[in-house]
């Protein structure tokens, strides 16, 4: 007995060794040297050696604060106005060149609000990083209620028992098996301002009522633009989720609503979607980190731009650690991102946990 | 009363299905458009994109934009990296994800149930967020090859395929499908003396044809797919897959045709496939689901 017990050990050691062999070299030491570099000043090629530089690249990044400006006055205290009516303000570099204000030094302006005689200026040294972040989130918050919201409506369509129902399945799938690289450069066109097949549609629909935009080129557009192709291109893959959990509910639950003559809302509040309960975790937290590390929309399609309106986190690791040399600022961008990842699908799974 | 019954069913199921078919134009319009235009001349497709002629195959066809394509980029290499680091990635998951899930469901070994949830643990860490300091340990790695022993391994098939090769959501699928098999059958081989790799090779693996097609069509997708990581580990034209290959084609002044026709061909292949096996493409996403 004994003697097949240590068999079975070392038989088991030597057929896992190989799996986790490769896991721990490729998975989870870049892992933990990732949370290294982010400490240090690790750049891919340099002459200088690495040094430990503790949480400087996280200060680097995170530091931002508000300052207040008041308006210009005359000489008898009244507020200067310019030619169109509006407050003028003393110039930024005021505070942030200012020797009396050190802790403000070298930051830049990232939005302000302003209210009577006084500006709130909110500034940054890291704007490119924080309104990454801020794009980022947006596409997370959008991503996740509709994707998930629309792919459970087409579950819904396609649990239906009608004739040739597997044909539409097929085909609301479809975009998920072609590559979002080729989706991207595809949808570029599509978005395109000059001839762009969405404008000539719109505008054919509208019997040219529509004016043309530059989807990709306004700022205001672009993101929401990248964020509708993402979820085109996605949302077939929550569809079959959903789909897997509707089909675990058992029939006889709608037999037995059907007989105390439940409305259709009744059975799906009732019936279905309590039984979509795990489903529904799982497809939050799968939109929620694909979202999350959406990069290739951004590199085909925008570059972060126009106006850094389409940064991403992801996309600014990459940049900086790839681009730029600099893996010690990508590391940092990667660790902070996987603690927001983290920390969301443990939100998710205690909101949605059983009670 | 009854005939106004049947045709008030047969309006709502005309309903049903326009609704059905309304959205799958909304998914097909965009591949149909891709397709159409690789045959067109660049001038034709962009007068063509104002109607609905934009989707249909009409006007001046040919495949001078597939000519074009191969002139301007060496197409036949990009898509032979693609298929060879594709291949070979999916082969060796399937057989060193099976044999870890083999060994964590029918092996009793020290340390197996903590390394089963340390696997299991790196389901959370998004690749996004390991690519960049990944990036500098592969530009570090020894490599012993033909020549003698080298360092780094940016430029390689070896880079795209290593750290591809075994993953948590591979080993789980194997580890799921394993715990389902009869234990039976493999005490019984094991009472006749068989040993562990003959119970693998031998009763494990036919029956698994389920989870291998699972695991083997979702390694293929991402790897066939793959982007970040060959864009920032691959300089070299030599070892360029297809989805970088791409970048052959971003210019000021697009070559709209002959990117279609580029699209069309690495795109159609796989999804005559998937149209092919859609049942199995479908479980295999269903099943990261399901037991998840």
């Amino acid at each position: 007995m004994r003697s097949s017990l240590t068999s079975a050990n070392r038989a088991g050691w030597a057929f896992a060794l190989p799996g986790i062999g490769l896991i721990l070299a490729f998975i989870i030491t870049p892992f933990f040297l990732g949370v290294g570099f982010s400490l240090s000043n690790q750049r891919l090629i340099s002459p200088n050696p690495t040094r430990f530089v503790g949480l400087e690249n996280y200060r680097q990044m995170l530091d931002i604060a508000v300052v207040k400006l008041q308006a210009k006055t005359d000489a008898a205290g009244k507020v200067i106005t310019n030619a169109e009516g509006e407050t003028e303000f003393p110039r930024l570099r005021a505070i942030t060149r200012n020797p009396d204000t050190p802790q403000y030094r070298g930051m830049q302006e990232w939005f302000r609000w302003v209210s009577g005689d006084t500006a709130h200026v909110v500034i940054a040294s890291d704007v490119v990083f924080w309104k990454a972040l801020l794009n980022t989130c947006i596409v997370v918050l959008v991503v996740a209620p509709v994707q998930a919201a629309i792919a459970l409506g087409l579950a819904l369509l396609i649990n239906q028992k009608l004739r040739g129902i597997t044909i539409f399945r097929t085909i609301y799938f479809m975009p998920v098996v072609v590559s979002i690289v080729v989706v991207s450069l595809l949808w570029r066109f599509i978005y395109s301002g000059q001839n762009g097949l969405l404008n000539n549609m719109l505008s054919l629909i509208s019997f040219g009522h529509f004016q043309p935009v530059d989807w990709l080129g306004n700022p205001h557009t672009a993101l929401g633009a990248i964020i509708t192709m993402s979820i085109w291109q996605a949302v077939g893959f929550h569809m079959v989720i959903w789909l897997s959990g509707l089909q675990t509910i058992p029939p006889t639950l709608y037999e037995a609503a059907a007989i105390e003559g439940s409305s259709k809302w009744q059975t799906f509040r009732y019936v279905t979607w309590p039984g979509l309960r795990h489903t529904a975790v799982l497809v939050l937290i799968v939109i929620t980190m694909q979202a999350f590390a959406i990069f290739a929309q951004i590199d085909v399609m925008t570059k972060g731009g126009p106006l850094d309106s389409t940064q991403t986190l992801v996309f600014q690791a990459v940049q900086r650690g790839y681009g730029m040399q600099n893996i010690a600022g990508g590391s940092a961008i990667s660790v902070i991102l996987f603690v927001i990842v983290l920390v969301i699908s443990m939100i998710q799974r205690w909101l949605t946990r059983e009670r | 009363m009854s005939v106004i019954g049947s045709d008030n069913r047969n309006l709502r199921l005309g309903v049903r299905y326009l609704v059905l078919i309304l959205i799958a134009l909304i998914f097909v319009l965009p591949l149909l458009f891709m397709v159409m235009s690789s045959f067109k001349p660049s001038d034709a497709l962009l007068r063509d994109s104002s109607s609905l002629r934009a989707f249909l195959p009409v006007g001046q066809l040919s495949l001078d934009n597939y000519t074009g394509a191969f002139e301007r980029a060496p197409v036949g290499l990009f898509v032979f990296n693609s298929i060879f680091v594709t291949g070979t990635t999916v082969l060796l998951s399937l057989l060193i994800c099976s044999l870890a899930g083999f060994s964590f469901v029918f092996l009793h070994w020290r340390g197996r149930d903590l390394m089963l949830s340390i696997i299991l643990a790196t389901f959370i860490v998004p690749f996004e967020t390991i690519a960049i300091p990944l990036l500098l340990e592969v530009s570090k790695l020894p490599w012993l090859g033909l020549d003698g022993l080298s360092w780094g391994w940016l430029d390689s098939y070896r880079v795209q395929i290593i750290p591809w090769i075994a993953d948590g959501l591979t080993i789980f699928l194997f580890v799921q499908y394993f715990k389902g098999l009869p234990g039976e059958l493999i005490e019984a081989a094991r009472v006749e003396g068989a040993s562990w790799f003959q119970i693998y090779r031998r009763v494990v693996i036919p029956l698994s044809g389920p989870v291998i097609a699972t695991a083997a069509i979702l390694k293929f997708l991402v790897m066939y797919n793959q982007y970040l990581w060959p864009l920032i580990v691959v300089q070299q034209e030599q070892y360029r897959p297809v989805m970088v290959g791409l970048q052959y084609f971003f210019q000021l002044n697009p070559a709209w045709g002959e990117i279609m026709a580029y699209l069309t061909l690495i795109t159609v292949p796989v999804l005559a496939f998937y149209l092919v096996l859609q049942k199995a493409f479908i479980a295999s996403i269903a099943s990261t689901g399901v037991k998840g």
